[in-house]
Order: structure tokens, then C-alpha cells, then sequence
């Protein structure tokens, strides 16, 4: 047992990461990576909605049959996504109106169906549990590092505004330098980063190889 | 063709089981979230007239109510025109227009409030998708550009002072972006000038002097 949850958790975070390897996600993980708190807000969305849709996926596996598969976790994942977007509306306003459109639309990451088909409709509720807790952190990293170079490199601030997320926090961030390269925070910017860290991903891979 | 069909009606009602599931997670969540959502909006709503509507004095507005106005109304943008009225003792004391600036990307939405006689209250930002890093001064809490037009009275619809300074004008300008200034600063112009103008005949609003 301990050796599996070793296997999900190792999948998840690193060797099949839905962000770095698997490439799902792409949408949402390139646009709200512009700053870290909307990285952060982004992962917790999506980590709690992949947690969710994959124990009740698990859950509802005695009524799921060949035929009907998809459209059961079409409307599993709907439910929770709509779930979310109300609760992040009511108690974190100010971020929701953020996220914006991507709150929602974590209903069409691919990441999510796709733990829901290739694991939680084949294992038990409590690992199915685990295993979208690690694919939602593998991602929730993914999403937060961007995030947090793109801010840097963009502004020389990180964490500005995290008082959304910690009322009790600053809102300023922390400033690093003066001005920054606006660049970074344009959509090219979110493509860079994303190059950036695959190169990373494949210079560690291939020294493993080796 | 009859295990088929069975199989057909099966599906269909583990569907159906899994759908109520789904409709009972939104159900709850609706449950629970409903009153903060109302609280939130309204606070924010009311935030907002706060914020352009300064220190004026008022005990009634009409923010369920207010005034629409389609297009072609003269008015900023081609969307209706939104007219809140502010009155203090049965008396006008305060217009929020809610109108569109057309920024370089999309069109600025704009709270503006004005007294009776159309001084700028105060103006926000209340919607825009101008270039992040840019342009975006234009927000309150990005920058105290807004606030330059506290005060502000405007002579007419072509007042050279309502430009930017590049243009001849009293109004800043930002680095690298004056298509994003330049559009707010004609709209807030051209609202002042609309209100000085229509306000009483259109609205039908009789200020009692």
C-alpha cells in the first residue's frame, strides 16, 4: 500500500504531471499564471475540484457502465465547478472576479476527466482521493512557480495582493526590484516560462537517464 | 437486441441517479452561498457609488431603478447609458452615469457621478481589458490617475483643457499608452457636457434652484 501511494504521489507531482508532461491544462495554466495569487487561487480551485470529482467518480463506480461513462463525469465535474465558483464568489470575492472566466472553466481541463477515466473509475475511493490530491498539487506547482517568475520578471514584485487570499498579509508583495519587463505578463510572457521550465523538466529527466 | 435495450434503460437511470447526485452538490452550494453572494454584491455595488459619489449627501437613490437609455443616446459607447439619481430631501443631489469609454482593446466601463451643475464628482474604472502593466493606471488601485478629474467642470463638448497634455490638455498621460487615457478622459468630457445639456430636457429632471 505505502509503495503505491508512493507511485501516485511520485506520478502526480513530478513523472506524469498534468502541467509539465502530460501538457493538459494548457488554457488555464498559461493565462491566470500572471501573478502568484492568481496562481494560488487557480490551484486550490483546481486542486479541490480534481480531489472531489475523483472520490465521487470512485465513488459512483457501481453506476458507471461503458456507455455512459462520459457524460457521468461531464456532470460530476460541472457540478463541483459550479459548486466552486459559488463558493469562491461568496467568500473570496475580490479573487473571484480575478479568475474571472477560468473559474469555470476548470470544468474543461482535460487534467481532471482525465484522472477520472484512467484512475478513479478503476480504483477505490481512498486512492482515487490521494491520486487527485497529487495530480491537483502537481499541477497547483506548475501553475504557482509560473506565476511567480511571470510577476517577478514582470514587475519585480511577488505576492502583491496576497491579502486576498491572507486578509491579514500586506497587499504589497514582496518587491524585489524597482520596474520589470512587461513582457512577461503578456500572454508570450506565460509561453516562455512554460519553455523554460520544460527545459528544466528535461535536463533533470535525461540526467536521470543517464 | 432485447439485453440491448435493457442495457439502454439502465444506463439511463444510473444517468439519471448520477444526475440528481450532481443537481444536489449545486443545490447545496447554492444553499449556502446564496446570502453571502447578495451581501458581497450589494457591498460592492455600494462601494462603488461611495467612491463616485464622494461627500455628497443623499438618502434616497434609485440603484434598483435607475434610468436607461438606449443608444443612439450622444452619450459614450454604443451600449445603453445607465442614469442613477441621487436626492437628498426630495431634491437632486447627485447623477451616476454609467457609460463606455472605447479603449484599445475594448470598451472602458466608467462610474461617473456629478452634481447638479456637472462638476466631476469622481469617476471609476468599473470594467476594462486594457493591456495589463500599460494601461491599467486607469484602475484605482493601480494608480491616482482617476482622481485627476475630481472637481473637473467642462465648459462644453470641445473644452481644450478636457485633453491630454500631450494633446493641448490639463491630463496626464501614461508611458507608452495614451489611446487607453485619452479615451476616458473624451468620455468623462463628453458625459459633463451631455448632463450640462440634456440632463433637465431628457431626464426630465427640474433641479429647483
Amino acid at each position: 500500500m505505502s509503495n503505491q501511494l508512493r507511485t501516485v504521489f511520485s506520478e502526480g507531482l513530478w513523472h506524469n504531471n498534468a502541467g509539465i508532461v502530460q501538457l493538459l491544462g494548457l488554457c488555464p495554466l498559461l493565462a491566470i499564471s500572471n501573478t502568484a495569487v492568481n496562481a494560488i487561487g487557480l490551484a486550490i480551485a483546481t486542486l479541490a475540484v480534481l480531489t472531489m470529482s475523483n472520490f465521487l467518480v470512485s465513488l459512483a463506480r457501481p453506476l458507471l457502465q461503458p456507455e455512459i461513462r462520459i457524460p457521468a463525469y461531464v456532470l460530476i465535474i460541472a457540478a463541483l465547478v459550479t459548486a466552486s465558483e459559488l463558493i469562491f464568489n461568496a467568500f473570496l470575492p475580490i479573487l473571484h472576479d480575478r479568475l474571472g472566466i477560468f473559474l469555470p472553466l476548470i470544468v474543461t481541463n482535460c487534467a481532471i476527466v482525465a484522472r477520472a477515466e484512467a484512475f478513479a473509475s478503476r480504483h477505490s475511493p481512498a486512492l482515487a482521493l490521494i491520486d487527485g490530491l497529487a495530480y491537483g498539487i502537481g499541477f497547483g506547482w506548475v501553475l504557482v512557480i509560473i506565476g511567480m517568475c511571470r510577476e517577478l520578471i514582470g514587475t519585480g514584485t511577488v505576492f502583491a495582493g496576497m491579502n486576498l487570499l491572507l486578509p491579514t498579509v500586506s497587499a504589497d508583495g514582496i518587491r524585489v526590484a524597482d520596474s520589470g519587463l512587461l513582457l512577461a505578463l503578456l500572454p508570450p510572457g506565460a509561453f516562455f516560462a512554460l519553455a523554460a521550465l520544460l527545459i528544466v523538466r528535461n535536463l533533470i529527466r535525461d540526467r536521470r537517464v543517464r | 437486441m432485447k439485453n440491448e435495450s435493457v442495457s439502454v434503460i439502465a444506463g439511463t437511470l444510473r444517468l439519471v441517479a448520477i444526475a440528481t447526485l450532481a443537481a444536489g452538490i449545486v443545490a447545496g452550494a447554492w444553499h449556502v452561498t446564496r446570502q453571502p453572494i447578495a451581501d458581497n454584491l450589494h457591498a460592492q455595488r455600494m462601494a462603488e457609488f461611495a467612491a463616485v459619489l464622494g461627500d455628497t449627501q443623499f438618502d434616497t437613490l434609485d440603484y434598483n431603478t435607475p434610468r436607461i437609455i438606449e443608444s443612439p443616446h450622444g452619450l459614450p459607447g454604443t451600449a445603453p447609458a445607465v442614469i442613477y439619481t441621487a436626492y437628498q430631501g426630495g431634491e437632486l443631489a447627485a447623477w451616476v452615469f454609467v457609460v463606455h469609454a472605447s479603449g484599445y482593446n475594448a470598451p472602458i466601463q466608467l462610474m461617473i457621478g456629478l452634481r447638479p451643475d456637472s462638476e466631476v464628482i469622481a469617476v471609476r474604472v468599473l470594467n476594462h481589458s486594457e493591456t495589463p502593466g500599460l494601461a491599467d493606471d486607469i484602475e484605482r488601485t493601480k494608480s491616482d490617475w482617476i482622481s485627476s478629474f475630481d472637481g473637473q467642470r467642462v465648459a462644453n463638448a470641445s473644452d481644450p483643457r478636457w485633453a491630454l497634455r500631450q494633446d493641448g490638455g490639463e491630463f496626464d498621460s501614461f508611458t507608452g499608452a495614451s489611446i487607453t487615457p485619452r479615451a476616458v478622459v473624451q468620455a468623462v468630457r463628453d458625459t459633463a457636457a451631455w448632463a450640462q445639456q440634456n440632463a433637465v430636457e431628457r431626464l426630465g429632471l427640474v433641479h429647483d434652484e
